[in-house]
Formats: structure tokens, sequence, C-alpha cells
């Protein structure tokens, strides 16, 4: 192909050479050693598909599971096997009310992530706007986003009783931090003179943080709130550990207790598909809180 | 302050100001009139002071000695769009507007001017640079200014967008009558657009020259080279004249040899 030509490498035709000149196998060549770029955008997928490859990653697991559970490579007293998971989901689903469990569990994450994340982003947001606010609130909350939130589960017990107040809490507290430094910096990071220019025509005040940095800090605070929706599935977890009668967590700690495998794996898994929808769901707030983006995206 | 032969009641003025950042002073003094339907360039070196001053007039910096009075509808446009992302063309021109005035409809009549009322549902992400700032424009225009502050508007853009936006804000200046201050360090951009232009060095204004050039007006000619010339030497830039002829022609001094050069 371009062995004719002299090209300042030396000799020519390595695969490095190749690259070093732009030229891979999907760009086609003439005689001339000139080519036809390739085009960066390629064809895009339809929703199916991309859908279908999506969970080609979760099915890979799950046969791999499988595989290694049926053949006896793992033994089921060290992790259970699908069939026997899926049993045991349905003996919980149908006598012993996991519906309940799982509805308890979700009222605590969202109330929690409601009030820690609000919380949040009103601080966040008053911190990146005016230094008085940093001046006042960010050394304490850098001091208190290291303590470990477990470590306060019992003092919020003693504090709280036992009831729904110090769970609840717990979860706010946790998920408070990611959306509070997210959003702070978020803000922080509005282009200026975007500001400067929306002040001159006009705006201030309530009207200036609404519609302008608000929005241009949406994509720090979304990830703050991604963030923020882990965390509070972790969260979640410890909260209902101790003092508690209801939720995955009892359930998944029972079950640690009695080492009754095939629950727990049944608990793991109820976490993570908690996760996909809580990613879902922060998925579908970005296009409808940025449409602006869409368009603009790199791909 | 006398009203300008010509031209309207004051737009701008500024009495004996003075604007220090600590102990640096930037602007000593400086006293300046714009009025309506005139069109008043400031040239300035970079560091000379000219963007502090259009700051002033904009209410984003204080004074430190001295008086600023502009009207109330005064509107800027900045040397990059500073469009808001987040909110269509259309919002984006008429943003900070009181409720009753900010309509979609007054948004498309003034992006109409600029040429761009196709483009009003567009999010200001999709567009070009020229485009946007055509945007700004028809921002500054919804307001209906009193004094237009024109901070290097075309200094981003490329040399036909330039051209073209010239042309277009000598047009809409030429219709609509506001005050004009346009701030610029590029001398032919101030003798294109400017009734007057304005020097300003180290904080003071230095030159004031009225443009007595006919509109509309193309670069170059000995008039136009003259002006240009002069507010170049007063810049500090010295250019070789341009009507010298290319070949210097020796004349024998009293002892026959060529003078040295």
């Amino acid at each position: 192909m371009a062995e004719q030509f002299t090209r300042p490498f030396g000799s020519l035709g390595s695969a490095e050479q190749q690259a070093a000149f732009g030229t891979s196998d999907g760009e086609l060549s003439d005689g001339s050693g000139l080519i036809s770029p390739e085009p960066v955008h390629k064809p895009t997928r339809s929703r199916q598909r991309s859908l279908g490859l999506r969970v080609v990653g979760p099915l890979a697991v799950l046969g791999v599971w499988w595989l290694l559970t049926a053949t006896g490579v793992i033994k089921p007293f060290t992790l259970a096997s699908p069939p026997t998971v899926w049993r045991t989901f349905w003996d919980l689903l149908l006598h012993q009310n996991l519906l309940s469990d799982i509805g308890v569990s979700l009222v605590r994450a969202t109330v929690g992530l409601a009030i820690g994340a609000g919380t949040g982003l009103i601080l966040g947001v008053t911190v990146g706007l005016f230094a008085l606010g940093e001046e006042l609130l960010d050394s304490t909350l850098q001091m208190f986003r290291t303590i470990p939130f477990p470590a306060l589960l019992f003092l919020f017990i003693a504090w709280f009783g036992i009831g729904e107040t110090p769970k609840v809490l717990l979860i706010a507290l946790a998920t408070m931090f990611p959306m509070y430094l997210n959003a702070s910096n978020g803000v922080r990071n509005v282009d200026r003179k975007v500001v400067e220019a929306a002040r001159s025509f006009g705006l201030k005040g309530r009207s200036l943080i609404r519609q302008v940095v608000i929005p241009l800090s949406m994509p720090s605070i979304l990830n703050g709130l991604r963030f923020s929706v882990g965390v509070s599935i972790i969260a979640l977890v410890f909260a209902e550990s101790i003092a508690s009668n209801s939720g995955i967590g009892y359930l998944l700690n029972n079950a640690s207790a009695v080492q009754n495998i095939p629950v727990i794996v049944v608990c793991i898994i109820l976490y993570a598909i908690l996760g996909i929808l809580a990613d879902l769901f922060v998925r579908t707030l970005e296009r409808r809180l940025m449409p602006w983006r869409r368009q603009v995206a790199v791909r | 302050m006398t009203d300008t032969p010509g031209f309207g009641p004051p737009a701008v003025v500024l009495r004996d100001v003075t604007k220090s950042f600590g102990e640096r002073e930037v602007l000593s003094g400086v006293n300046l009139t714009v009025a309506e339907g005139e069109f008043v360039a400031l040239l300035g070196a970079s560091g000379s002071g000219k963007t502090t001053l259009l700051r002033l007039l904009l209410g984003l910096e204080e004074v430190t000695n001295g008086e600023v009075l502009v009207p109330v509808a005064r509107t800027p446009v900045f040397q990059e769009p500073r469009l808001v992302a987040s909110k269509k063309v259309w919002r984006n021109v008429v943003i900070g507007l009181p409720k009753e005035r900010a309509t979609r409809e007054a948004a498309v009549d003034s992006l109409a001017v600029v040429g761009l009322d196709h483009h009003a549902d567009a999010w200001p992400g999709t567009l070009s640079g020229g485009e946007a700032q055509r945007v700004a424009l028809a921002r500054a225009l919804v307001r209906q200014p009193k004094l237009l502050l024109l901070d290097e508007p075309f200094a981003a853009l490329d040399a036909l967008t330039r051209l073209k936006m010239q042309a277009l804000v000598a047009e809409l200046v030429a219709t609509y009558r506001p005050g004009v201050l346009l701030v610029t360090h590029d001398v032919e951009e101030a003798l294109l657009l400017a009734d007057r232009v304005f020097v300003l060095k180290e904080g003071r204004i230095s030159l004031d020259v009225a443009v007595g050039l006919r509109r509309p007006r193309v670069v170059g000619g000995p008039a136009f080279d003259d002006l240009r010339n002069r507010l170049l030497a007063e810049l500090g830039v010295v250019e070789p004249n341009r009507w010298q002829p290319l070949v210097e022609i020796e004349e024998p001094t009293a002892n026959g040899a060529a003078a040295p050069n």
C-alpha cells in the first residue's frame, strides 16, 4: 500500500507507523498514499440494541455464577446457586412479607435522601454564593464530613430513640455531604462573566439564583445527587441493622446472624436493583433538567 | 454640560472620575460626555483603564471619586456573547426584563433585526460564534437603550463575521440612535464607526478628535490614513507613512558623500 512512498520514519508498513500516520484498518487508502478520513460519528445503535448491550454484563455475571454453583466448584454453604436464591426470593415474597420490608426501606431511604440532599443543596448554594456563608459553614461541614456515619448510629439511637427518626436522620446526614460538596463546587464554578452579564441585564437576588446560578450548576448538583443516592442505600443498611424490626437491612442482619446464605444473597441483589433504579432516576432527571446539554454533548 | 451640536441630550456624563484599586490609580480625573445618537469610540492600549471605565458605567464597579451619570436604559454588549446556556435563545434575549415585557414576541422581533428569528428556540450551545454575538446584540436592542456600551464586541469574531457585524451595528445605531460608547483597541474599527474618538492613556483622556469622514466609510484614503496615523502615534505605535516613496532618494551632502542613514 504505502511502501512505495518515502516517509521520514524510514522503513514503512509496521503497525506502529500506520498508527502514527493515523491510518487504521477502517480507513481506505488508494495507491496515492492518501486516505479518506474515517468519520468520527458512527451510526448510532437502535434503542433495543443499546439496551441489549447493557444487559450483557449482568447476564454474564449470572451465567458464571450459575455455572460455578451448578458444577460444584462453589459449595452451597459458600454461595447459594441462582435457583436456590430464586426460590428463597419467592418464599420471602409470599410468606414473609418481603414487599413490606422493601417498602419500609424505600420510604426510609427516600425521606432521608430528600432531607439530606435538600439540606446539602441549600448549604452548598449558600457557601458557593456568599463568602460569609463559606466562612461560617465550610470549616464546620468539612469537620463533620469525615466522621464515618456508622459511628453515629448509637449516638442517634441514644438521642432519638429506636423509632424511624434515628434511621432517617442517619441517612439524611450521610447523603448531605456529597450534595453539599458538589453543589458548592458547582456554584463556585458558574461562569462569572455570564452572571455579571445577567446582573447588568437586571437580574438580581433570587431570580438570578433561580434563573442562572442553579441551572448552570445543575451538572454538578446532579452529580452530587448521584453520589447521595448511592450513599443513601449504604446508610440504609447501617440504619436498619440495629434496633430495627423491618426493612431489607433488618432481613440481612437476621440472615447474617444465622448464616442463611440464600437470604443474604437475595438482600444483596435487592440492594443492587435499588442501585440501578436510583441511577435510572438520576439519568431521567438529567434529561429533564438539562435539555440544553443533550445537543452539545461530545457523544 | 452643553449638548453636542447635531445630537440629542447627554447619554453619559463623567465628571472628574477617579478609580483606584488599592494603591493603583486606574482612572485619574476623566471627563467625558456622550450625547444620544452620538457614536463615541474609546481607544486605549491594554491596561489603559478602558475596561474599568466601561465597568463603572455598567455599575459593576464603584467610582472612587467624581460623578458618573448614565440613563436607566443602558445595556452592554461584551466581547463574548455571555449567553445563559440553560435558556433558549429567545429567553436569553429577554433575560431580566419585567414579566410583561419579557415576551416571546418581543424577543423574536429583536432577533429578526439581527436576522436570527428562525433560531429563537435553539439552545445557545448550538450557535456559531457570530450567531451568538448577534443574539447578544438582539438582547441589547430589545431593551431600547438610550446608551449602548460595546466592549470590544467584535474582537472574538473571525475577520469576515467582524466586517458584517460592524456594518450591522453601524446600521442599527443609525436607525435607533442610542448613544454609543465603543471600547476597542482597533483604530480602523473606531474610524469606521465613530463620530468622535477618545484616546485613553494611563488613566487620562489624552486625545479627543471628531471624525469628519463621510458615511458610509471605507478603510483607507488620505483623510482616513491621516487620522489613523495620528491616533496610532498617540497610542505609541509609530508606523511608516504610507505615502512616502518606498526608496529614499539620497541627497548629496556638502562634501559629496551620501548621508549616513
